[in-house]
């Protein structure tokens, strides 16, 4: 399955090290998707899986991700150029259904924090325990970097998505800079 | 800084992520027109403050967004549980009695 | 080659031993002068083994000072240490690891170390006892302000702040783990050892820069059949191989807080000469362990004797490690005085190493005949029953006088002895610090004569010698079986039931708490028991007689306990002195509260990475850049930065403000209004939902309609507005104040979940989803024409308060036909991404309409002759909308909404509220000023209450004269009343006029 996170192309890393790489990801189709059960499953018709029930997890499938956010909110996720497209068959899925869609593509920015020292940067900032059994691959959450709020997602066991709105991007950015100074140190 | 369980997300997480809400289990009257003054001050500005076992309101803000009631001892500053919204207050005499117990062993 | 020769600073370097690398010799300074140390040196041996003590002038009484331990709890070699051309004060030199070129300063003294004019405040002590200035810098009153407090406050505090901005940087790194060990000492280690053979993730700290604690001092003792050091060494690189264990050197936990959460300070980079700028200079451990084991060791306590604070006279432990981990001797001819066993080893290792043990004094009357035993294999003259009661010496002690305690309690003199230095030892205090700090009860202990921690209040145990284990393998033993423990409580992993073996290192016997006896003339000698604070035995007795029975005053009185040891040297000794002069038991005085830090914490520590820019998120706008380039200034709206204005040339603020109203006005104006809350209401109940929640009737309003929003607390005060557009039967554009976006949609997530379940409407936030751009003035629909597609722009067809969908420059767009301005407007919403583009392209079309962009500033102005409100400007949260006017914006029939009961409270409609108004003052010319009071009298008699107060003042272009909004008793009866608003420089006289004072008829707003 392609991966849905991509590096933009036309942007050099914010970050390139051995120990650790942070990267600005190519723009994304995001909709803030909230309902009941029902329209909960029926979104299932535009994504091709099941919304994720279980808490801090997700679901990929198709070129399109779930990730849960609560108990009635998801972030879906779809290649950019498929937006509309998107919007109109997740708006299709659940009509007549209690529910919300609601575009958000241009609310977040996510870069991508890789590396075997990435855990540990992210700690820097992040007071939750990235540790692989308390955090494993395939856990999404919301939670703060710094004063910030930011959705984690552990991609792998060395990467994560870190996706904010996009005017703390610079803040969160600016403090994960400062801790990995060190790292470029032999 | 406190550990809170946040009983959507089934973890715990440090305070930070999590605001305060007020007394739990204080509900809106249907139809405020009904209340007269005295009775609608007590709904606006009275609560009952407990030093002890005291049932109050949490939103995991920065997490699964959901507020959720929790039972925290006002002296101690610990969580005795968390409940989803929705659920009954729990006996906070009987949590009280419990909790000695537990301290006297 | 003598090892003296080749060094030819270290006067007391020892020929042998110690765990310094004589292969390199480092060049240091102190206070100017140039000398040689090793590497593994701290300052403080460095300078022991150059011959020096005198390190400081003690804090009241400018006594001269000299090292007196070798750890953290030192209270007297505190120094300046250069680093980037500025000095950071007050670390103490028993820290301080040597580096090549190092530069020190000492403390507290003028013009110098050996000369020190504040000396003559020891002369005058008897001026300055206890509660010295809580007795004289009561009165006269007036003396408070100009004589008392400058000169307390140069005389107050230790060292001189940096005077440069700190150019390092700091960390932080938030860590988890099962078991955190606190001290590297025989009983942390084992802890460690046995905790991550379990598997278990350990951390384990220690403040010093080499890590195994006492044993690093020990000779004699083995471990698993090792010399102690070496076992150490073996111990240290099995936990460095194992990758479930962190081992932190020059760590201090400085705080335990609720549910182990504790915080550690690394040292990163302050013992390197040329650290990599790349590295932290320290770093912030925000460590969240399931379990703790504290082995925080003990404390050796100094005694209480006349003259204790000389150069040249230190803790006995201390003048061991001195001895064998750096190979320096305190001095050539050294005097021994103890209550205990312990002190007897660093005689016995000094005269092993050649230097002159002149006397063990032991205060018992029959010290262990194995010690004496020993003794007397080297030769030493031991003085059983015998205390020292005295010491001279000016600026190093070079004699004692000894005393003999007698059977009935006195003591008759036993002659002097010369001496260099004196090595004491009162016995030892338990480390309970953290223990303490993690909330739990302390517990006397009548047989150790010790506090020592009690039940656990948090998941943690203390292990060996803070918790009174005695002796090195009962203390091995305890911290082995810690570790297991802790282990297995926090991962459930099963101990093994391993143990290590050792011999030497026997329990320490002995101790003595409070001041000594002496024959000396008590009202005259100075014993101190908290060096820091230049504290005596008779201060504490002092303090006694004066009434304070609560060793909580006491310390508060004396300041004992209270230096940056936290009285771990001190607390024992003064408790005892006190239970003396109460005559109650020492438990019953009790002990005073541990307070976190452990240890000093520099600021750099815990401000971390958050700094300058850093401090908090700074959010820009999709203009941003584009601002920065037109040199706009920028002011901060909460975490914001708006364009407040856009100077062109030389113009000032107010000129450029003036241009801004005016172009605007004339022809048409360009304002970034992203940072405008914005959330999506969606579902069938959506209008419902709002129907409850805003002020305003909404079920009425047709998709592609406006409606101005009113936002009231259950109280009935105003507390955001906003503009809602109605984009389809479900789905609401909803707008927020700036500052309160996030409030409002926390408010509606608590409503919607908690009172509303049932209704079927979920809001998410668009703030951040849409740059929005305003375009206002007579041209706006000029300027914006040429990029809409799919929307009529007419008047009728989209009146003022229309929303639509559609295109623009080919981006889709949500167009909103709104106004702040007065004037005819629109607010164009694109996807954010685009803000930046699209703010460009309708900057060329408003330079061609001969228009301009505008500011936060010009925005208010134009508001304010419109009389519109602003949240927090007009509003303080005790606005009704009848006293902000908008009284029109309220769903009277509405069956409910937030705050609609409280408006028939009584005191809301009660007559005499202030109401909000327009103020035009008589004089065209004249400013008001923000948050003046208003009355009605010009020169009103002290006490009169105000009418009122200005709440916004500006420069109106539009009307060629200052105006200003106002919130004033019964205003709206008093339009056309003249009131005053009384200044320094006189009255100035208002007329009261209605809030809108431009285009009342609103036909502008319409065209």
């Amino acid at each position: 399955m392609a991966e849905i996170y991509t590096p933009a192309a036309s942007l050099a890393p914010v970050l390139r090290q051995d120990a650790v790489s942070i990267q600005k990801t190519a723009p994304l189709a995001r909709l803030s998707f909230r309902g009941r059960a029902e329209a909960q499953a029926a979104v299932a018709g535009a994504l091709g899986f099941a919304l994720p029930q279980a808490p801090l997890s997700a679901a990929t499938g198709a070129g399109k991700v779930a990730l849960w956010l609560g108990p009635d909110e998801w972030l879906l996720l779809a290649p950019e150029a498929e937006l509309e497209a998107f919007e109109a068959a997740v708006n299709a899925a659940v009509a007549g259904l209690a529910a919300s869609v609601t575009d958000i593509s241009h609310r977040q920015d996510a870069v991508l924090v890789s590396g075997p020292r990435a855990a540990w940067l992210l700690n820097a900032g992040v007071p939750i325990d990235l540790a692989l059994p308390a955090f494993p691959v395939g856990m999404v959450t919301r939670t703060l970097c710094h004063k910030a709020e930011v959705i984690l997602w552990r991609k792998a066991e060395d990467q994560f998505v870190l996706e904010c709105w996009r005017s703390f991007q610079p803040y969160v950015l600016e403090h994960l800079l400062d801790a990995a100074r060190e790292l470029s140190t032999a | 800084m406190l550990l809170i369980s946040c009983p959507y997300c089934g973890v715990e997480r440090p305070e930070t992520e999590f605001r305060y809400g007020g007394e739990a289990h204080i509900a809106r009257p249907a139809d405020p027109s009904q209340l007269n003054d005295e009775e609608w001050a007590q709904f606006l500005y009275m609560r009952t403050n407990t030093r002890g076992l005291y049932a109050e309101r949490w939103r995991h803000a920065h997490g699964c967004g959901r507020f959720f009631n929790a039972v925290r001892d006002t002296v101690s500053d610990k969580f005795v549980c968390t409940y989803k919204a929705g659920e009954p207050k729990p006996d906070l005499d009987a949590l009280a009695r419990a909790s000695q117990e537990k301290d006297a062993r | 080659m003598s090892a003296h020769s080749q060094n030819s600073t270290q006067s007391t370097r020892l020929a042998h031993g110690g765990r310094i690398d004589r292969s390199r010799t480092l060049q240091f300074s102190f206070d100017g002068k140039v000398m040689q140390a090793h590497p593994g040196d701290t300052l403080a041996s460095a300078l022991i083994a150059n011959g020096v003590h005198l390190v400081g002038r003690s804090f009241k009484y400018h006594r001269p000072r000299g090292i007196l331990t070798a750890g953290s709890e030192e209270p007297n070699a505190l120094v300046g240490v250069y680093r980037h051309g500025d000095q950071t004060p007050n670390l103490r030199a028993t820290q301080v690891e040597v580096y090549e070129g190092l530069m020190a300063i000492s403390q507290n003294r003028y013009p110098s170390l050996d000369f020190d004019v504040g000396a003559i405040n020891d002369v005058l002590s008897p001026l300055f006892p206890a509660g010295f200035y809580y007795k004289t810098f009561m009165w006269p009153k007036a003396f408070w302000d100009k004589v008392y407090e400058p000169v307390i406050r140069a005389a107050a505090g230790l060292g001189k702040p940096p005077k440069l901005a700190d150019p390092d940087h700091y960390a932080n790194l938030y860590a988890h783990c099962d078991v955190l060990v606190i001290g590297s000492g025989p009983a942390g280690l084992a802890a460690a050892l046995s905790a991550s053979e379990t598997g278990a993730r350990v951390i384990l700290c220690d403040e010093q820069a080499e890590m195994g604690g006492s044993l690093l001092s020990e000779t004699g003792s083995t471990i698993e059949g090792l010399p102690a050091a070496d076992w150490v060494a073996a111990t240290l690189a099995t936990l460095a191989q194992r990758d479930n264990v962190t081992l932190l050197p020059r760590t201090t936990a400085f705080g335990y807080f609720v549910q182990n959460f504790i915080a550690l300070a690394e040292r990163v980079t302050d013992h390197l000469a040329q650290p990599d700028a790349n590295l932290p200079r320290e770093r912030m451990w925000q460590v969240r362990a399931r379990q703790v084991v504290i082995a925080a060791g003990a404390h050796e306590r100094p005694m209480v004797f006349p003259e204790n604070d000389r150069p040249g006279i230190l803790l006995a432990s201390a003048g061991r490690t001195y001895l064998n981990r750096y190979g320096a001797a305190a001095g050539r001819r050294v005097l021994v005085t103890t209550a205990c066993d312990s002190a007897w080893a660093a005689a016995f290792d000094l005269a092993d190493a050649g230097v002159e043990v002149v006397a063990i004094a032991d205060m018992r009357a029959t010290p262990p005949e194995p010690l004496r035993e020993a003794a007397a294999r080297r030769g030493i003259r031991v003085e059983a029953a015998c205390v020292v009661t005295g010491t001279s010496g000016r600026l190093r002690v070079s004699k004692a006088m000894l005393g003999r305690l007698r059977n009935d309690g006195s003591v008759v003199s036993a002659g002097d002895v010369t001496c260099d230095a004196i090595l004491m030892s009162s016995g030892w205090t338990p480390s309970v610090s953290l223990y303490s700090q993690s909330r739990g009860k302390v517990v006397w202990n009548a047989e150790h004569e010790a506090f020592l921690p009690g039940a656990s209040v948090q998941r943690e145990r203390s292990a060996g010698s803070c918790r009174g284990v005695n002796g090195l393998a009962a203390v091995l033993e305890d911290g082995y079986a810690a570790g297991e423990q802790a282990a297995e409580a926090a991962t459930g992993a099963a101990r093994k039931g391993g143990r290590l073996t050792a011999t030497g290192g026997e329990a320490s016997t002995g101790g003595y708490l409070g001041a000594l006896p002496h024959d000396r003339n008590a009202g005259r000698v100075k014993a101190f028991v908290d060096y820091q604070n230049d504290v005596t035995a008779k201060d504490v007795q002092l303090a006694v007689r004066e009434g304070m029975m609560s060793i909580e005053h006491i310390k508060r009185y004396t300041t004992t306990g209270m230096a940056t040891d936290q009285g771990r040297l001190s607390n024992m000794n003064a408790l005892a002195i006190a239970s003396g002069a109460l005559g109650a038991p020492l438990p019953q005085v009790g002990l005073t509260t541990f307070r976190l830090p452990y240890s000093p914490t520099t600021f750099g520590t815990f401000a971390g990475s958050s700094r300058g820019d850093a401090f908090d998120p700074v959010r820009r706008t999709p203009s941003h850049d584009w601002v920065v380039a037109k040199g706009g200034v920028f002011e901060d709206v909460g975490q914001w930065k708006r364009t407040w204005y856009f100077p062109q040339g030389s113009e000032d603020m107010h000129a450029a403000v003036a241009r801004e109203c005016r172009v605007t006005r004339q022809s048409v104006g360009q304002f970034d209004a992203s940072t405008l809350g914005k959330i999506e209401v969606v579902g069938k109940d959506a209008a419902e939902f709002l129907e409850r929640f805003y002020t305003n009737p909404w079920k009425g309003l047709k998709p592609g309609r406006c409606r101005y929003a009113v936002l009231l607390n259950e109280a009935g005060y105003i507390i955001d507005d906003g503009v809602v557009g109605r984009l389809a039967d479900d789905r609401f554009h909803v707008t927020t104040t700036t500052g309160g976006a996030a409030r409002v949609f926390a408010m509606m997530e608590d409503f919607l979940q908690t009172e509303w379940p049932d209704l079927d409407v979920w809001i998410t936030s668009t703030t951040e989803q849409y740059a929005v751009i305003a375009v206002q003035g007579p041209k706006a629909r000029e300027v914006i024409a040429p990029f809409v597609e799919g929307i009529d722009l007419s008047n009728a067809a989209f009146p003022h308060m229309s929303v639509a969908s559609g295109r623009f420059a080919g981006l889709p767009c949500r167009l909103f036909r709104v106004s702040f301005t007065g004037e005819l407007g629109f607010e164009v919403n694109v996807p954010a991404r685009h803000g930046a583009k699209v703010w460009e392209l309708i900057n060329a079309e408003v330079v061609k309409q001969g228009g301009c962009v505008y500011g936060t500033e010009t925005m208010h102005v134009l508001r304010a002759e419109k009389g519109y409100i602003i949240i927090g400007q007009e509003t303080d949260g005790t606005v009704t909308p009848d006293d902000a006017g908008l009284d029109w914006a309220i769903g009277k029939k509405k069956f409910d909404f937030v705050g609609k009961r409280s408006l028939s409270r009584p005191d809301l409609v009660a007559k005499g509220r202030k109401q909000v108004v327009g103020l035009l003052p008589v004089d065209p010319k004249q400013m008001l000023e923000e948050g003046a009071q208003i009355t009605a009298e010009a020169n009103p008699a002290k006490g009169t209450p105000a009418l009122g107060h200005v709440t916004s003042a500006y420069w109106s272009e539009a009307l060629g004269r200052t105006i200003a909004l106002a919130i004033v008793k019964d205003g709206r009866a008093r339009h056309g009343e003249v009131l005053n608003v009384p200044m320094p420089a006189g009255a100035v006289p208002v007329k009261v006029v209605d809030p809108v004072m431009y285009d009342p008829e609103g036909t502008r707003l319409n065209g």
